[in-house]
């Protein structure tokens, strides 16, 4: 237990704990359908960036900051 | 000296009108774009292009150690997953910016060669970036491989891309690819400049038809 003492050691055991990766991937089967949660989770976050760059205002200059 | 100019005896000289003819300065690197920009979507192309430079900068430190340096120093870890998180995020804007793209219909003026660079760019990132998984040499490697040998061997191009030769592999995914996926992003933005930004969709097509 001495190794996890160690700053370094600690941040690691810390972050891995916040999601326990150690076991097989699981998956998402329907029919013909099948992919891994971690994929699923990448295409629902792409979803939900792109709705965010529609949605949230961009910063506009003020107008007597404009040429 | 005549009022008409002649045509330049050296083909530099002629290569050199052409290229500023087609691409002025103050269009290659304009100063100000239109107001229509002011979006978050039209971000994603420069984010890509920022997670192209850091796969490119990573790579080749990691190219500069050799493809086993990573398995066992620690500084070699952490550009390894510098290297795979770069190609994660690129992954990630050019999709959006596909997205994007498409639904703005950005082909629309002119713009069919600058769509089709960028889709055809996404499609050779895709083997550069499995040449690379299997370039790894641990046993996820190995075991991609020969997934995949099944899968090329069954289009009948096993026989000039083995995925199981290291060697072949490691000099698609360093030189061949990269290569191919720079020279493409460069015509892709290069078009870009040409022809501009796409102006959004006409909100008159979006009217209900009066009688």
């Amino acid at each position: 237990m001495a190794a996890l003492r160690s700053p370094r050691s600690l941040a690691g055991v810390l972050l891995a704990a916040l999601v326990n990766l150690n076991h097989p991937a699981s998956y998402v089967h329907a029919g013909f359908f099948q992919m891994s949660v971690s994929n699923l989770v990448v295409i629902g976050l792409m979803v939900v960036v792109f709705a965010a760059a529609i949605a949230l205002p961009f910063r506009r200059r003020h107008e007597d900051e404009q040429r | 000296m005549s009022a008409h100019r002649s045509a330049p005896s050296s083909w530099t000289a002629r290569v050199r009108d052409a290229a500023v003819r087609a691409m002025p300065p103050e269009r290659l690197l304009p100063d100000e774009q239109p107001a229509y920009m002011s979006s978050w979507v039209y971000i994603f192309g420069v984010l890509t292009l920022a997670s192209l430079a850091v796969i490119i900068g990573s790579g080749v430190i990691l190219g500069l150690k050799g493809p086993a340096w990573w398995h066992y120093t620690g500084v070699g870890h952490f550009f390894n997953s510098i290297h795979l998180w770069a190609v994660e995020l690129f992954f990630f804007f050019t999709v959006i910016h596909l997205w994007a793209k498409f639904f703005m219909a950005a082909w629309r003026g002119g713009r069919a060669r600058t769509w089709a660079s960028g889709a055809v760019t996404f499609l050779v990132a895709v083997p550069c970036a499995f040449t690379g998984y299997v370039s790894q040499q641990n046993f996820d490697s190995q075991w991609i491989a020969t997934q995949a040998k099944d899968g090329i061997n069954s289009t009948g191009i096993g026989a000039f891309f083995n995925v199981l030769n290291f060697g072949q592999m490691y000099t698609y995914h360093v030189l061949l690819l990269p290569v191919l996926v720079v020279a493409l992003v460069l015509a892709h933005v290069l078009l870009v400049r040409r022809h501009g930004i796409v102006p959004p969709l006409p909100l008159a097509d979006l009217r209900p038809p009066t009688s």
